[in-house]
Formats: C-alpha cells, structure tokens, sequence
C-alpha cells in the first residue's frame, strides 16, 4: 500500500520536537540521580553508626575553595555555549579551558583530601562504615567528574581543531547539561557529608 | 473479511469451565484440611491454636469472601462477554459499533474498587496492630530464638536454660494467659521463624533485633521450619514448637536447670569427647565444653531429633551423624569426626547419658 | 536455531553469503534487527530457565528425593530466578519495543541506533556471563559453581564469609552490566517517543504501546538504577573490604532487602507493562472496536508507575518494620489495586459490543484476563500484612508470582509472537499448532499454579531442595511437577511452529489482522527504512481512518 492516503493535509513546519540529545541526556541524569540517591541513602543511613574512629568529626575538613571551582565552573561552561551559539569561536574555547581548569582543580581537591586521609588518619574504604560510604559517595562524584572533564577534553581538542561551531552548539548543549548535573550533585554531596553527616 | 470461520464456537465456555473447576478444586482443598483430626501433623495455616494466627485466620477470611466476590463478577462479565460477543457466522460483515469510552462508567469502576481498597485497609490495620503492638504481660515467658546455619538456639534467660530446635513453651490459658515473647536474633545469615498453626513468620536478621508472640490454645506439638533462605541447608532447618501443660512445662524447666548428671560407666567416651573438636563448637554444662557455634548438648538426650529435625535422636543416627553428617544433611556445618570404631562407641554412649 | 534461518533467508535475499548476513546481524544498527536479536536471546534463555525449573520440579516430585544435590537445587533456583527475569522476560519486552516503537509511531529508526546495538549486546553478555559461572564460579576444578544465593541475594548470604568463591562475583556483575544494557535501552525508547513521532502523532494519538513503553522505560531509568548501585556496594564490600552489608562491622542486612525491593518492586511493573500493552494493541483488534477508555488507560498506567514506587517493603513484612511502616505499605499496595481493576475493566469494555474473533492471539489474551485477575487477587491477599506474614516465603508466593510472570506476562509474550511474527517474518505462524500450544499450555499452566497455592497454605516454605513427608504436601507437589512437563511440552510445540511456519507459512501480507496502527502499513518484514514516506497522521487509528473514509476516527479526535 502507499503511504500518500496517510499522509493527508499537514503543514510541515508546524511539527516541531525535542532535540533527542536533550532528551537522551535528560534519561540519563535522571537514572544517575537514582544511584546517587542511593548512595546518599546509605550514607545518611550509616552515619554514626561507625563501631571504630576515624569519624567525620575527626578528620574532615570543608573544601571550600574546590567547591567554589567547581561551581563556578558551571558558569563558565554556560557563557562558553552562549557564546557559541552567536558563533564566537575564541571566547567559547577560551571559556571552555577555563571550565576544564575548574574541574580540574576540583578534582585535584579531592585527590589530596584523599592523600591526606589514607595518609594522614589512616582512614581507607575498609578502615570502618564510615570510610566505606565516604569514599564510595565522593568517589561517586569523582568519577563523574572525571568523565566530564575527559568530554570536555575531547570538545576542546575538537575546538583547537576548528571543528567545533555554532552548529555544533546543540550537542557541546548536551555535554553542557552533564556538567551541570555533576555540579548541582555535589551541591548534595557537599551538604551531605560536609555538613548534615558530621 | 467479516465472514469469519467459527474458530471461537464453545472456547469461551471450555475456558470458564476449565477456570471454575480448578479454583473449586483450590478452595476445596483449603477447606478440606481444614478439618482436622487431633495431633493434626500438617501445619496448616487455616488451624490455628493461638492468638495471633486466630486474628490472621479471621483476617484471611474476611479477604477471602471479599477477593472471592470480585472474582466472581468480574469473571462472570468475562465469561459473558467472550460468550456473548464472538463473532459468528452469520453477523453482518459491517464492523461493531466504535464505542471509545463512557465517563461514568469509568468512574464507577474506579469509585467502587476504591471504596473496596479502604474496607479491606481498615480491617488489615485493626488485625496488624493488635497483633504487632500487643502489649507483654508481666506473667509472659521470655525467649531468645537465635538462627544458626542450619539449626535454632532458644536460651530462656529468666530460667538459665540453653537447648535448641525444640521449643518448650506453656499453654496459655485465656483466664490466666503466659503467653511466650520471642526475641529473634541471628548468627549468621538471614532465617525466620515459621510456626503456621501458632503465629506468621517473622525474620531473624544479623545485628536486628526482633519480637514476635504466641499464646497456644492447647497442648500439643506444632512444626514450622525456617523460612527464609538462609543457605545450603535451608530445608533441613526444621522447627518444632512442644506446648506443654503448665505441670509439664514446670517438670520440663526443672530438668533442664539440672545440672548434667556425671556416670563413670562412660568415663572413657566423656574424654573422647572432651579431647576432640567436639568441645569447640558444643557445650555441655559441667564440662570444659563451652563452644557456641552448635547446639547445647547439656541435655541433647530429651530432644527427640538431633540436626535440626534431620533425624530422630536414636543411637543408629547418631554415630552417623558424627562420622558422616553428609548422609543426613549435606552441607551442613557438622565436620565428619572420623573416629574409630571404638572411640565412636563410646563417644555415643557417652552422649546417651546426656539426659 | 531460527536465527540461523533468518540469517539465510536474508542472505538469499541479498545474494550474500551465510558469513556476510551472519556478519551483518552482529554489526547491525537496525532497531528491527535488534528487535528481533532480543527476543531470538530471550528464547533461547526462556529454554535454559524452563529447563532449570523442571529439575527444581523433578527434584520436588516426592520427599527426601535425591534426583539434584541441595547444592545444586540451590543454584537451579538462583539461576531460574535470575534468568527467568534479566534474562528472558526483560530482553523480550525490550525487542518488542524496539521493534514496534519506531514502527507505530511512524519512525525511520529509532532515536540513538548505535547505543541501541551497543545495550543489547551488553544485556547479551551479561546473560553469557551469568552462564560461564558454571565454568569459573570456583576456578575450573569441581563441577563448577553457579551462584546459590537466591535471586534477591539477601545479604550477608552474599558476604565473603557465606559466599568465597566467585559465584556471587558472577551473579553480581551479569545483573550489573545487563542493567547498564536496560537504562541505555530505556534511555533510546524515550528519546525515541518525545523526538521522533511522526508529523500528526502527538503523544494523545500514540498507541498505547508508545505509552506503556514510556512508562516501561521510565520505571527503568528510575528502579534498575538503585539495583546498580546496590551491586555496586556489593563489589565495594566484596573485593575492598567495604561494610555496607556486613552486620560484624555495623552494616545492615536489611539496607540491602530496602535497595533490593526499590528496584524489585518496581521491576514487577517493568515486566508486567509491556505486556499490558500486547493486550492493549491485541484486545481491541480482535474485538474489532477501538480500545475503551484510552485516556484512562494511559492515566491508570502513569498511575501505576508513580504507586509502583512505593509499595517495595510490602515484600518485607516479616522483616519486623514497626507497625506504621507496615501500615503505610498495605495502604499503597491496596492502593495499586484500583488502577489495575480499571485497566481490566477497560479491556472488558473493548471486548463488550465487540465481535470477537478467537485467533491465537486473542486466544492467549483473554486467558491472560483472567488470569491476571486471580494474580491481583492473591496479590491483595498478600498486601494485607498479617496474612502476609503466613504467606510470604511460602509455596503461595511462588503461586502468586507465577501468576504473573507465567500466567499474565508470559501469556501476553506469547499472544505479541502470534500477532506480530507475520509483521517480522512475512509468514504467518501455524493456526492449529498455534492453539494446540495455547490449550496444552492453558492446562499445564494451571495444573502447575492453581495447585502450587496449596501447599503454601500447609506451611511450605520456598526454595526448600527437599521436605518431609507426612505434612499433607504430596500429591500436590507431584501433580505440580506433571503439569510444569505439560507446560514443557507445549513450549516445545511453540518453538516448532516458529521454525515450520518460518519456512512453510502462509504469507502474511501486510495486515493479515486487518489491524489499525502503523506497522500494519508497512510491508512484512518491512524495508530497513521503515517507510518509504513518513507518514502523517490524524488519529489514533490511522488505519481505520484510511480503510473507512467515510467514518473516520479523526472527526471525533
């Protein structure tokens, strides 16, 4: 049969949909924001239910400074997709970097509150209940990070190659939701283990 | 194209008769082994002997006869309109009238189920919270049951006793109730506790503690066993409950406080006891036995089986269950002693005066 | 075995050789393609799982049998369970979806071709890995060790101390990486759904199969995600020493019966949905009248979804919640009653005034009717918890969950095959042989589910490899096992017709149902790009619309 009787009077135009990617990458921090969810759960559930030190109390310290960078970071990576959607290629690489110097520096953060707690109080995943859901949750976060910040890397060499322009804005609009995601968690993290759980 | 083949002729009326006969033979069933004989071996959950699978059994009825009557109108209008509505051979070949929906009788057959969901919420929360926040009376037994792979430890800590998988309890008299409270604790992994004729399940889960409750109308000896997975040995995880007349229960307490009675006439088996692994996980009270990963052994001769109700307690089984506890229940934590024929002997006879 | 028929007949198609077709169907992006690799995977695991169940029944026929070691039983269970549910119904939904989503929403493809090879292939090897356990669950020695653990793997049964070895490892990381093939799947059918529709269908002109997938996917997104992270710990707590559920250090083994139930519950509907769908696409063509009450269909379902998230611990009442925990979950699991009465209600509505036509199809759709009722039934029997506390863990539950999964899901699978194998193939499958399968399963089904209640109700307990005798279970638990070989047999009748009528089947045409949504336009199988024009479209049967100009349901839209 041919499909020309379906296809009755409709204007074309007038039928306009999501970009998939959007909705893709909407599925996604939806499903990412279950498992951190259980995450939290689990941290919130065993907090202080530790049977040995160190506990929170004891050895955390608020990163203020790293939790700033990253933050921050979610501005950047806003302006830089303005600016390529009018098509200013130089600010958007330029504010690109700095997003994945953020991050980066975020990540650094962590690795060195990582250094001194195995080093320092002894504290490993094993060590007690405590240990094992910190490191887990913030390592979570980390993790999350880190897949940003290798996304973001490919963008930006993709960038200092010419390849990435206005028409591209949509999809670096995708990577650009992840980031945020990654943020607005630590918003939750940062409550959870910083402040609620100590 | 609507001038089908009769296909469907008599398929309707083959599969409601086919359905009703099967469900008659379910309820049936229930019903049959409902009417016991005494000393009924069958734990059947619709006899109950004690308060709380009574409330259950009134509460199961109640959901029964409402469920029941759902089922028999919905499945009536089913039946009537696969019946009712096949196409047969000589209909008009025009196509049924396009019905897309009716707001009011969508609403009634959500407005009604509703009204059935809030009856049937309000009787289950009555039965829940008299069951779960029964107040413990002064003049109740305590019990700690502890779930062990693959057996139950019960320690009555007001009365000093330790045993295991036989549960002593009393009858309670309404007038003049001892009901038996249950602290439920595990050793290892996940277990519940499963009496069907004296009370639901409840779990015994490491590092929780639980409660549950029975106060057994009559005397007599109800089975149960584990119900919850708890490993290899699961099936062999069985239970028995011994409600005991109150002079029976007394006599029953009054010989396990006893102290283990000491006979020189087995003299050699007590140190092959004493000299093997036997004394690692066991204990028998006046020895150096003192290990707690298996059951008490103080008095293992009043218990009427010995592997969780794997076996009765006769000499036969268990020199075997301490050669080869594989031909009982394999699996289990039991290590094969391989011992002499000799040391075995006399090892068994040693446990025979375990009273 | 008929994925090598397809492969061949393809290949003759193309003129291309059996290694290039066998080469393009591995490398394959086509949603339709991997439709049906999905559904070839899930009867090939439907197999395996079945005849796991017959040991577990051989081994069950009589007490104290010896026919399977208790440690073998134990893995028989655990891998029945886990594959019946990850493995079989899981994959098959997802191809029927995959299949029919693009298709009846009127799509060339669907919204992400590649992610869609890339999760079925990983659900592929989460599959093959569970089953190399046999092999490497204790290294190589020994007859080899599958996980015992259960399917819910209650902890700390999962621990190092109860499980050494790498069983556990296996199960663990097979669910985990099957459940990362699930969300990438669901992620696709939802972007599919919003981004790809075709010019006309909005989303109130969806069939509801669009609709129940939606739901599907979303359940998916939101209940497999906590099982990942739960597995996660496991992994933490397995090989770093972690102590989420490791009751010596503080840990809680009923944190993983919580984080276990938020998915499994939930999974329930995951499974149950789509086969609400088959109905829903199913009941109305063989009643000949449009289904009744859409909107409420599509609301009762959402419904569902948003309830189905709070009814988990209904699986926990013998846990020892406190009493106003437990009240809060019997009032939810009652409350998932209502839009589950109206969703029969509806099709009950369809069917009235109809002319019914009992083709195979059909036929396993109103067995599905009501066997779903008696499954809802039983199911609020189980929702008022003191009766739970006798039911649960017992051969009643088994019951109960058969009735589901078998009695309702399966049913349905069964009636999707009947209907839509002529779209997929071309063939129609074989009538007679279609209602031989359907009768001789009707009965086994039966035999095997009504009586299973029974002995659960005498204080059987489930996953028991053996029981004594003397406690009133016998005869029910022998009639039980004949009518799981009943239901054998038939399943063998189902796979023969698949492979007969795929090479001497009628040829379908393109609408041998006289059907009303969009796939039926298409050719059968239909071409790689769907459609050869995307078609607009003006109602929620475009179809009718098209066979019934003068009545056309676009003037009431």
């Amino acid at each position: 049969m041919s499909n020309a009787t379906l296809s009755m009077a409709q204007e074309p135009g007038a039928w306009k949909l999501p970009y998939r990617g959007k909705v893709g990458m909407a599925c996604l921090i939806i499903a990412e924001s279950a498992i951190f969810t259980i995450f939290v759960v689990a941290y919130l559930y065993y907090a202080g239910r530790s049977l040995s030190g160190p506990t929170p109390r004891e050895v955390l310290e608020t990163p203020i400074f790293f939790t700033i960078c990253l933050l921050s970071s979610s501005l950047t990576i806003h302006f830089a997709e303005k600016f390529l959607e009018r098509g200013s290629r130089g600010a958007f690489l330029g504010l690109w970097l700095l997003t994945f110097i953020l991050g980066g520096l975020f990540l650094f953060g962590t690795a060195q509150e990582w250094h001194r707690l195995i080093y320092e109080h002894g504290l490993t995943i094993s060590t007690n209940l405590f240990g094992t859901t910190y490191y887990s949750l913030v390592g979570l976060h980390a993790f999350h990070v880190t897949v940003g910040l290798i996304m973001l890397g490919i963008v930006f060499l993709f960038g200092l190659a010419g390849r990435v322009g206005a028409e591209q804005s949509a999809r670096v609009g995708v990577l650009s939701m992840y980031w945020h995601f990654v943020d607005a968690v630590w918003v939750v993290v940062f409550t959870v283990v910083y402040i609620v759980g100590r | 194209m609507n001038l089908r083949r009769r296909e469907g002729e008599g398929v309707a009326g083959r599969v409601a008769g086919i359905l009703l006969l099967l469900l008659g033979l379910l309820f049936a069933a229930g019903l049959c082994t409902a009417t016991p004989p005494q000393d009924n071996p069958i734990p059947n959950i619709f006899e109950p002997h004690s308060t709380p699978a009574d409330s259950i059994l009134h509460l199961s009825v109640f959901v029964l006869t409402i469920t029941g009557l759902i089922f028999l109108v919905v499945f009536i209008l089913l039946v009537y309109a696969i019946v009712k509505f096949r196409a047969r051979a000589g209909d008009s070949p025009h196509e049924p009238p396009q019905v897309y929906g009716s707001t009011q009788i969508e609403l009634a057959w959500t407005v009604i189920p509703t009204l059935i969901v809030v009856v049937l919420f309000l009787a289950t929360t009555r039965v829940l919270h008299a069951i779960q926040d029964a107040p413990k009376p002064a003049s109740a037994v305590e019990v700690v049951a502890i779930g062990h792979q693959f057996w139950w430890e019960f320690r009555y800590p007001e009365l000093g006793i330790v045993t295991a998988n036989e549960l002593h309890i009393p009858v309670s008299d309404p007038a003049n109730p001892t009901p038996t409270y249950l602290k439920l604790l595990s050793a290892d992994t996940d277990h519940s506790f499963w009496v069907p004729q004296l009370a639901g399940k409840t779990d015994l889960i490491p590092n929780r503690v639980n409660r549950m409750w029975m106060d057994p109308h009559r005397t007599g000896v109800f089975l149960g066993q584990c119900a919850q997975y708890c490993g290899t040995q699961h099936a062999k995880m069985l239970l028995q409950v011994s409600v005991d007349s109150p002079e029976d229960f007394k006599s029953w307490v009054s010989a396990q406080q006893h102290a283990g009675m000491q006979d020189d006439s087995v003299i050699a088996g007590r140190k092959v006891f004493e000299t093997t692994a036997c004394v690692n996980c066991h204990s028998v009270g006046g020895t150096t036995a003192t290990g707690r990963f298996g059951p008490d052994l103080t008095h293992m001769m009043s218990r009427h089986t010995i592997a969780a109700g794997a076996a009765e307690n006769t000499r036969e089984n268990l020199r075997l269950w301490i050669q080869n506890p594989d031909a009982i229940k394999p699996g289990s934590l039991m290590p094969a002693m391989k011992l002499s024929e000799s040391d075995l002997d006399a090892l068994v006879s040693y446990l025979e005066t375990l009273r | 075995m008929s994925s090598d028929a397809i492969a061949i007949r393809v290949a003759d198609a193309g003129g291309r050789t059996w290694v290039e077709s066998l080469h393009d169907w591995i490398t394959t992006v086509d949603h339709k393609r991997l439709g049906i690799l999905y559904i070839l995977y899930a009867l090939l695991f439907l197999v395996i799982g079945g005849l796991e169940a017959l040991v577990i029944r051989i081994q069950l026929i009589r007490p104290h049998n010896d026919f399977v070691s208790p440690q073998v039983f134990n893995r028989m269970f655990t891998m029945h369970g886990t594959t019946m549910i990850f493995f079989v119904i899981m994959p098959v939904m997802f191809g029927f979806a995959n299949y029919l989503v693009p298709l009846m929403i009127g799509a060339r493809d669907m919204a992400f071709p590649r992610l869609n090879a890339f999760s079925f292939w990983l659900t592929a090897f989460g599959g093959f890995l569970l089953y190399f356990s046999f092999l490497g669950g204790s290294g190589l020695y020994g007859a080899g060790s599958a996980p015992d653990v259960g399917w819910w793997a209650y902890a700390p049964l999962t621990s190092r101390a109860f499980s050494p070895g790498h069983s556990a490892d296996y199960w663990t990381i097979a669910v985990l990486v099957s459940g990362f093939g699930s969300i990438g799947t669901a992620t696709n059918i939802i972007a599919t759904i919003f981004s790809m529709r075709c010019p006309g269908m909005t989303l109130g002109r969806m069939p509801l199969m669009g609709w129940m997938s939606m739901v599907m996917s979303g359940l998916v997104l939101i209940s497999i995600s906590p099982l990942t992270a739960a597995q996660v710990m496991l992994i933490v707590d397995r090989y770093l020493g972690g102590h989420f559920f490791d009751t010596q250090a503080g840990g809680s083994a009923a944190l993983w019966m919580h984080f276990f139930w938020i998915f499994g519950h939930p999974e329930v509907y995951i499974l149950v949905i789509p086969a609400f769908a088959f109905a829903s696409e199913i009941i109305p063509v063989f009643s000949r009248k449009p289904i009744f009450g859409y909107p409420v269909m599509v609301a009762a379902t959402v419904g569902i979804g948003f309830i189905s998230m709070s009814v988990w611990a209904h699986h926990m009442f013998t846990i020892g919640m406190n009493s106003a925990s437990n009240t809060f979950f019997v009032l939810t699991t009652m409350a998932i009653a209502v839009p589950t009465g109206i969703k029969i209600f509806n099709w009950l509505g369809t069917m009235w005034g109809g002319k019914i036509q009992f083709k195979t199809p059909m036929l396993f759709c109103v067995a599905f009717l009501f066997q779903f009722l008696i499954a809802g039934l039983t199911g609020i029997m189980l929702g008022a918890a003191p009766f739970n506390w006798q039911l649960s863990g017992s051969y009643f539950v088994i019951a109960h969950f058969h009735y589901v999964i078998v009695g309702s899901i399966l049913f349905c699978i069964f009636g999707a095959v009947y209907y839509w194998y002529p779209k997929m193939t071309g063939r129609m499958l074989n009538e007679s042989l279609g209602k031989l399968h359907f009768w001789l399963f009707v009965i086994g089904f039966h035999l095997t589910f009504d009586l299973m209640h029974i002995p659960g109700l005498l204080g059987m307990p489930r996953r028991i490899y053996t029981y004594e005798p003397g406690r009133g279970w016998e005869i029910w638990n022998l009639l039980v096992t004949i009518g799981t070989f009943l239901q054998a047999i038939a399943i063998l009748m189902f796979l023969a017709n698949l492979v007969v009528s795929y090479l001497k089947g009628a040829e379908a045409g393109n609408d041998p149902w006289d059907a009303w949504t969009l796939e039926w336009s298409a050719s059968s199988p239909p071409p790689v790009y769907n459609f050869a024009a995307i078609p607009t479209v003006e109602s929620r049967r475009p179809l009718w619309d098209r066979k019934h100009p003068e009545d056309p349901d676009s003037r009431y839209d």
